[in-house]
């Protein structure tokens, strides 16, 4: 499996950052990068993550990411790095 | 490795400016279906498709989700049945029977159009090409995903005036039949000149004979993009202006380069090539007439459409001939009518009548698309305004199509209603003046002299 990027766009909170990083951890997903900008008030966070060592499926993943974001009240995405890779790089 | 920036900015365009890949279209051969027994035939092109296509739908949702990008559509185009049904259809009746057939599939398989019902009858018909074109309006009006398309004319044979003039009687044949729906049957319905035979982009998708058994074409979108793209450089000199089209078009481009691989190696069917149209929806802020708006006109119509539509098709070539090993389909900007709600307005405005839209069409990637006509326009005044479109073409190399609807009982300003991604259209005036004796002189227009370059 390659690389994912999980992104994390919402008001920014306490905590928001522990949150996504408890859940990776407890899935065996390791972060190999994070950036993390606030703009307009927004909270701004990309994560390159990589799920090699993960059991559990991308579909699972994403879904579970996306209720947690609804529980903490912001908008967490999982993609494969391939889009931003092949539309920003040549 | 990605930075933030550049996550954010795909990001933004699938969300905010409505970038979509808009269509896989799995081409599927059926010539090795053919049979003189229609119900056996029938019976093959069923399960070669059923074989074929069974996994189309859940490989684009896996894509979709894995990618977050939304695949708009999930499609099929087959062989032209012209030709698979030639053997064993010998009245209109016997190609509508696979009709039927296509429509089973694509409602079986869960794709929303299968387009295919065509014939190739640029130099001339055979008896079963003429049986086939009689069977269209009728096949339209039985069936709800099929989509036909008719190839009357090319650079290389001219045009087949003979066609053009069943043509329009079979245009508004189908009107009629489907007048309840506004004539739905009409916008399922292309005639071309040039027509491409790996379009993966609905009405006028087949899949050519020189096609291998089966193949994936995707089709990607981005009006929204563009327009977006287009806001940072307002008053810019034209230099800035078209530099700004070709490198977003090579950004989306690059996207329906990878949905296309992906969906090639899950399918387990070669990749054919990737399409980058502008393609506009109904949606706000879905539109090619707002790109034209933004590059200076007041509405498409107006003095300097032509120009600015023609710098923006050549932009969005040049930027998706870098981004994929192969570029093939139409390429370029759509201007249907009734999809587009700038165009709508347009129209409504009295900014856009059918002659101009006419004059754009020389110099973007298709033709008179979706446009709806006075109910009382008759059908040599079809035929007349498919001749001039295919002499567009042909004389200048490229593929142009018509997509008239005449709207039963209907006059110019009324409106038609289709729903969905087909939209609603105004009904546009149509000039009064007969050219029947031109229509019916039958026969063919000989191909022009740039073609003979062998």
């Amino acid at each position: 499996m390659k690389k994912s990027i999980i992104t994390v766009v919402g008001h920014d909170a306490v905590g928001i950052i522990a949150k996504v990083c408890v859940y990776l951890a407890e899935q065996q997903i390791n972060i190999t990068s994070i950036s993390q900008t606030i703009v307009d008030g927004y909270f701004n966070m990309m994560m390159i993550a990589d799920m090699n060592a993960s059991t559990r499926s991308f579909d699972q993943v994403n879904e579970e990411l996306r209720a947690l974001g609804d529980e903490i009240g912001v908008i967490i995405r999982i993609q494969r790095e391939e889009i931003f890779d092949s539309m920003h790089r040549i | 490795m990605v930075s933030i920036y550049e996550v954010n900015e795909t990001n933004k365009m699938i969300e905010q400016e409505n970038l979509d890949v808009r269509t896989i279209t799995v081409g599927i051969s059926l010539l090795d279906c053919i049979d003189s027994d229609l119900e056996k035939l029938n019976q093959n092109i069923k399960e070669k498709i059923l074989r074929t296509a069974k996994n189309l739908v859940p490989v684009g949702c896996e894509i979709e989700k894995e990618f977050g990008i939304p695949i708009v559509n999930k499609r099929i185009s087959v062989t032209p049945i012209a030709l698979v049904g030639g053997s064993a259809c010998r009245e209109p009746d016997d190609y509508v029977t696979i009709a039927q057939t296509l429509d089973e599939c694509a409602k079986e398989v869960g794709v929303n159009f299968i387009g295919g019902y065509s014939a190739l009858v640029s130099n001339g018909m055979t008896a079963a090409d003429e049986i086939f074109l009689r069977s269209i309006p009728r096949a339209l009006t039985v069936t709800e995903r099929v989509c036909s398309s008719v190839n009357v004319g090319s650079t290389k044979s001219g045009i087949n005036m003979d066609a053009v003039r069943i043509m329009g009687e079979v245009v508004r044949n189908a009107a009629e039949l489907t007048a309840k729906d506004d004539g739905i049957g009409c916008a399922k319905l292309v005639i071309f000149c040039n027509a491409p035979d790996d379009n993966p982009f609905m009405a006028g998708a087949f899949h050519g004979v020189t096609q291998p058994d089966a193949v994936v074409n995707v089709g990607v979108s981005g009006p929204g993009v563009v327009k977006h793209a287009l806001e940072s450089c307002r008053g810019e000199n034209f230099e800035i202006l078209c530099e700004t089209i070709k490198k977003t078009a090579f950004k989306i481009t690059r996207v329906g380069q990878l949905v296309a691989l992906e969906a090639s190696r899950r399918l387990d069917i070669p990749f054919g090539i990737v399409d980058l149209s502008l393609a506009p929806t109904p949606a706000i802020g879905d539109s090619v007439a707002d790109i034209l708006k933004e590059i200076g006109v007041e509405h498409p119509g107006a003095p300097g459409t032509t120009a600015a539509l023609a710098l923006l098709n050549d932009q969005v070539k040049k930027g998706g001939l870098m981004a994929s090993s192969f570029v093939g389909g139409l390429s370029g900007a759509f201007i249907p009518v009734s999809e587009d709600q700038g165009m709508i307005d347009a129209v409504e405005a009295g900014a856009l009548s059918i002659e101009k839209l006419e004059a754009m069409t020389c110099v973007c990637s298709v033709g008179l698309d979706m446009i709806a006509v006075p109910g009382d326009t008759s059908a040599d005044t079809i035929s007349g305004i498919i001749a001039d479109e295919m002499a567009i073409g042909m004389i200048n190399q490229k593929t142009t199509a018509v997509r008239l609807i005449p709207a039963i009982g209907k006059r110019a300003g009324d409106n038609v209603e289709f729903g969905g991604l087909l939209g609603h259209a105004p009904v546009m005036k149509v000039s009064p003046f007969a050219c029947g004796r031109f229509v019916k002189r039958g026969g063919r227009i000989p191909a022009p002299v740039h073609s003979f370059k062998n």
